[in-house]
């Protein structure tokens, strides 16, 4: 996966560097405004804004997230299973050290993961999710969370919520403060005879109200749904077991109760979206995260693997796009290989079809109904027992499954 | 002018040859690394082995052979040394003689209801688990760096400086990467 984490690094430090020039721009801006010729003093100002804003949303990224999420560290006497399933990824997917747990005390399912890498990282799961799913079930998430520590989606998702989040805050902050003085209008002209530095905070204000909701969508299309998709491949591959997850997202798609502490900001973090929660929740239609139902159609097609090629296949069949999700590079190195090691071959994972003695059950009872409306049975040479209506008796049969013919009647 | 071409060519050629030469090590590593897992995770399973004896000898009087297989089978797997095979051989067998005693525990309600076989039971199976899940990663790295030795252009550089493939540590069935039944 080293192509998807030299990606992710490239795009984190492309968001730093844009964030670096926008800042720049409103600095020049309000130089000018206030003092004519301030401009550069304006730049100077805001690459100091921008060194601080970068190296807090590096280095504390991954705190702020968590304290704005709500979650508190948990050890391991708190919850031994969670800590167990936690490890257990941590070794699955080869990470060095085990990222620190949070819980959030909060009765919505879902789970995020953050930090800057896989040395400083953390997952928070919420407590309605311990409390929902089943350790199979627990152990797809925070493989799928584990799989963005791996990739280092981790970075980019935490520099963006933080810095982006941050100029959201202040065009809020910016708004509140117009609000209060354009309520009084011997405040408003007093501001405007104040002169330069009155007219630049009111700019300042008016530029970044125009800008945050523009920024809040640059989140949403930033976040690319590949990287869910990826989480979710690399989670099956860690698990072995993609159904686990499968019925994982199948609770999180039904539960209709809403996360608190999500914001607009933070929501692209989550494996699914906090925000769009309705009754209909399979069916979401969200921009930051793929369909729920889709990731769990893909995850039952994979036809008994768990690679990533399985993966890729089973995205292209039921997207029916031809571009898959994987890294060409992870690909080619997927473990997925049996022709040169059998032995590191995908175990075949047991899909929970219903057992072989009750479906022979079901059909004995159901031909025993057939039987008692006269219904005539054939049992063709390839297995396939045809049931043919009493006004079929007598004429030619086509067996639907090999095409021998048969002739209609009673044994 | 030729010169320089020549010298950029000859670089670009050695730079791409350090590349394959640092994936090999890397790849080499990267078994080691995962195998170090493996043992540290078996090591925590004879560890706890002898807690889980001590709190269950009590309950299950009855049970004295499923026991001594236990001991007997950490024993084993405690003094094996030497290849992998082996290594893998005794601990697939301490595998399964610790199920056979969770099996067996199914029937004793008052253990079921002790704290301690309840915390000890939970580490185990997640022990069970992390040696499998070490041991699927052991052989992922293993396929990564076998792949690397024998496919061109790397094989060339893998046989100059002797990389060896790795041996893969075999599961006997696929029964027995399923964990320890549980129900939680």
């Amino acid at each position: 996966m080293y192509e998807q984490i030299r990606a992710n690094r490239r795009r984190a430090l492309m968001l730093v560097l844009a964030m670096a020039v926008l800042l720049m721009a409103i600095g020049y801006v309000l130089g000018e405004y206030a003092v004519r010729g301030a401009g550069k003093l304006g730049v100077a100002l805001a690459l100091i804004v921008w060194a601080i804003q970068a190296l807090v949303a590096y280095y504390a990224g991954d705190s702020i997230v968590l304290s704005h999420s709500g979650g508190r560290k948990i050890e391991k006497q708190d919850h031994p299973v969670l800590f167990n399933v936690v490890e257990e990824m941590c070794v699955a997917s080869g990470l060095s050290r085990v990222p620190d747990i949070y819980i959030i005390d909060d009765d919505a399912l879902n789970a995020f993961a953050t930090g800057r890498d896989p040395e400083h990282a953390s997952v928070a799961v919420t407590a309605g999710l311990l409390k929902e799913l089943d350790r199979d079930e627990l152990q797809g998430v925070i493989g799928h969370e584990l799989g963005h520590v791996h990739n280092r989606d981790v970075l980019y998702m935490t520099l963006l919520v933080v810095m982006v989040g941050t100029i959201i805050l202040l065009a809020d902050l910016g708004r509140r403060f117009m609000f209060s003085s354009g309520s009084g209008t011997r405040t408003g002209r007093r501001s405007r005879g104040l002169g330069g530095a009155g007219i630049a905070i009111v700019v300042a204000a008016i530029l970044l109200m125009i800008l945050a909701p523009l920024l809040a969508q640059m989140i949403y299309l930033a976040v690319s749904r590949k990287r869910e998709y990826l989480g979710d491949a690399s989670s099956a591959l860690y698990t072995r077991f993609p159904e686990g997850l499968a019925r994982a997202l199948e609770k999180l798609g039904k539960s209709t109760k809403k996360l608190i502490a999500a914001t607009p900001a933070v929501a692209p973090m989550y494996i699914v979206n906090p925000l769009q929660v309705t009754a209909a929740g399979l069916s979401d239609l969200s921009s930051t995260h793929p369909p729920i139902s889709e990731r769990i159609r893909i995850l039952r097609s994979m036809g008994g693997h768990a690679g990533f090629g399985s993966y890729e296949a089973a995205f292209r069949k039921v997207t029916g796009r031809p571009v898959g999700v994987v890294p060409f590079a992870a690909l080619q190195s997927a473990p997925v290989v049996p022709v040169v090691a059998p032995a590191a071959a995908m175990p075949a994972v047991p899909l929970t079809a219903p057992p072989a003695e009750r479906i022979d059950r079901v059909r004995q009872t159901t031909d025993a109904l057939w039987a008692l409306n006269d219904y005539i049975f054939i049992d063709c040479q390839c297995g396939t027992r045809l049931k043919i209506p009493p006004v079929y008796a007598g004429k030619k049969i086509e067996c639907p499954h090999c095409g021998r013919v048969h002739e209609a009647k009673r044994a | 002018m030729v010169l320089i071409i020549v010298l950029v060519i000859l670089a670009a050629i050695v730079l791409w040859l350090v590349g394959m030469y640092n994936s090999l090590v890397r790849a080499k590593n990267e078994v080691g690394n995962a195998w170090s897992q493996i043992d540290v995770q078996l090591n925590r399973r004879h560890d706890l082995i002898p807690n889980l004896v001590e709190t269950v000898k009590g309950y299950m009087t009855h049970e004295r052979e499923t026991l001594e297989a236990v001991v007997r089978a950490r024993q084993q797997a405690v003094q094996v040394s030497g290849s992998i095979e082996d290594k893998a051989r005794v601990e697939n067998a301490l595998s399964q003689t610790l199920r056979s005693l969770f099996a067996v525990s199914e029937n004793y309600p008052q253990l079921k209801a002790n704290e301690n076989f309840l915390a000890l039971q939970e580490e185990l199976t997640s022990t069970e688990n992390k040696i499998s899940f070490s041991r699927q990663y052991y052989n992922d790295s293993v396929l990564t760096l076998n792949n690397r030795i024998q496919m061109f252009p790397t094989n060339l550089f893998a046989s100059a400086f002797n990389f060896k493939q790795a041996a893969f540590f075999e599961v006997e069935s696929a029964d027995v990467r399923k964990p320890v039944a549980v129900k939680f």
